[in-house]
């Protein structure tokens, strides 16, 4: 700290070849987020706020955005783990597959989900038949396919964290004769704990704005299938200050996860 | 701040990168077709964009081999979505050269916003059940679709409107699985399977062909949908574009229609 504080002033003002690009940087990122305030109809808001569908919406998309973050990170943690601690064969691999959703357009993934879980999907047709049970046109079919959206980012985070930790107090653990996974249980995930915080809220929020999979897989209907994007995305057909009320509650709520996250993203360094 | 929660916040931010391009990258495909502006070139060359309701797909593609064939040099681009979507971009001044919208709403609003030129009717429509090919949930009427998974388009689209106003015709109270944004979405969840049973306009279950079963909705001509169609004012080659609507309202283009299932307007 004190030397960065001292260091300042011999460097010479910070220059504009980089300060007038960061200016545009910031004004690209906030005038559409201001833009969209000012177009709000405010007389109408809590008419448009009072709305059934959105009441619907906003739960299905809080409940089902919290279910694929527990799943994630009950099945992204092992992953996390097996990649930062343990040496195996075909590890760098792994590690592009769990990547690989991240970067495939949201369509493509409910394309996918629906050729493994859909009805005549490669595993979704024996679970009908074995169960009765398809996932499409379910909020589990939404959960699933936010699960397969977010859990990379949560593994990849909690990865992360798990690899700055210091594995020398694993061996320390180990020497102290706790089996692995007591050295899991009460040293590593502790000792990892804020990053896993951290990549949980992370997938959370990809949860949350998770749209292109969810149409595509789960279709919409009220109550069932219908998160607040896709309500967004359909209310915006016919009633454009309905749908600028619902953004503005989708920004609330992004801003709160932020606010949360604050002592992690938002502090000085 | 010590190291390994900087590195954590650095894998966190670079995550956070990804996921921001990943969402960019699926935008970004959406107005892919829309940035196509015509060239200017007169005389039957040059390129048009015509947006059109997502049930002309097929024969909107045919009607263009057929007029890019007439008119040497000319190619004929398409932007299909969503009539009120396609109204809504083309009001915010989208570039384009032909709207053609599903129904009389949606055109009204390109209308409102003094957008288009004059507007024609080009073709009907009647809605219908589709089913996967060969009806393995034995969907015969409107009435079966009491306990199937069915599927129709959200109110707010075209195909919606129509959908609820011949449910109400026959007072058939079942609940659909999903309401899809248009009635090409809504035909997708019935030919991959993921649907018993879903309402389409005719023509789309004429296009699907053998993927799926139509079964006829027995006065379902009481509620038609009519298709608009009109030259835009941002068009860069007006003459072309109006071309373009003489030709869908010519003898031609009407037999076209007509093999793909349209009603005459």
């Amino acid at each position: 700290m004190t030397r960065t504080g001292r260091a300042a002033d011999p460097l010479g003002r910070p220059p504009l070849l980089l300060l007038a690009p960061a200016v545009v940087a910031l004004l690209l990122l906030v005038v559409p987020l201001v833009a969209m305030l000012a177009a709000i109809d405010w007389a109408s808001l809590p008419d448009d706020l009072a709305s059934a569908p959105l009441r619907r919406a906003l739960w299905l998309s809080l409940t089902t955005s919290t279910a694929a973050m527990l799943v994630s990170l009950l099945l992204g943690l092992p992953v996390a783990w097996l990649l930062a601690r343990v040496q195996f064969r075909g590890r760098g691999l792994v590690r592009v597959l769990v990547t690989v959703p991240m970067v495939l357009p949201p369509v493509v993934a409910g394309v996918a989900l629906r050729s493994a879980f859909g009805r005549t999907g490669l595993v979704g047709a024996p679970l009908l038949d074995a169960t009765g049970f398809a996932f499409p046109f379910t909020a589990w079919g939404v959960v699933l396919a936010h699960v397969f959206v977010s859990m990379p980012f949560v593994v990849l985070a909690i990865e992360g964290a798990l690899r700055t930790a210091d594995p020398e107090l694993d061996g320390a653990a180990a020497t102290l004769g706790a089996t692995r996974w007591t050295t899991f249980r009460r040293v590593t995930v502790p000792l990892a704990l804020p990053g896993i915080v951290a990549g949980m809220v992370l997938g959370w929020a990809r949860s949350l704005g998770e749209f292109g999979a969810t149409i595509t897989f789960n279709g919409n209907y009220p109550g069932r299938t219908q998160t607040m994007p896709t309500l967004i995305y359909v209310t915006r057909q016919s009633d454009q200050d309905a749908a600028l009320a619902l953004s503005l509650v989708m920004l609330v709520v992004s801003v709160a996860v932020l606010v949360l996250l604050r002592g992690r993203w938002l502090g000085t360094p | 701040m010590t190291p390994h929660r900087s590195a954590a916040r650095r894998i966190t931010l670079a995550a956070t990168a990804v996921l921001l391009s990943a969402s960019l990258a699926a935008c970004g495909s959406e107005d892919d077709a829309g940035d196509t502006s015509s060239d200017g070139a007169g005389d039957g060359a040059g390129t048009l964009t015509v947006l059109a309701a997502a049930s002309l797909t097929d024969v909107f593609a045919d009607l263009a081999t057929q007029f890019e064939a007439d008119h040497e040099g000319s190619t004929v681009e398409f932007s299909f979505g969503s009539s009120t979507d396609l109204a809504e971009q083309v009001a915010d001044g989208a570039p384009g050269d032909v709207l053609a919208t599903a129904d009389e709403t949606s055109m009204t609003l390109a209308e409102d916003a003094d957008v288009t030129g004059d507007i024609e009717t080009f073709a009907t429509n009647v809605l219908t059940i589709v089913t996967p090919a060969g009806n393995p949930a034995g969907i015969e009427s409107l009435d079966d679709l009491d306990g199937a998974t069915w599927v129709r388009c959200a109110d707010e689209a075209p195909c919606g409107k129509v959908a609820a106003a011949v449910l109400a015709d026959n007072d058939i109270t079942a609940e659909p699985a999903s309401l899809e944004e248009d009635v090409r979405s809504t035909l997708d969840k019935v030919v991959s399977g993921e649907a018993d049973a879903g309402l389409v306009y005719a023509t789309d279950a004429v296009a699907a062909g053998d993927e799926v079963t139509a079964v006829p909705i027995p006065g379902a001509d009481s509620e038609v949908t009519s298709y608009f169609t009109t030259v835009l004012d941002q068009s860069e080659d007006a003459d072309l574009a109006q071309e373009w609507v003489d030709f869908v309202v010519s003898d031609d283009g009407q037999a076209i229609l007509e093999t793909a299932g349209f009603g005459a307007p």
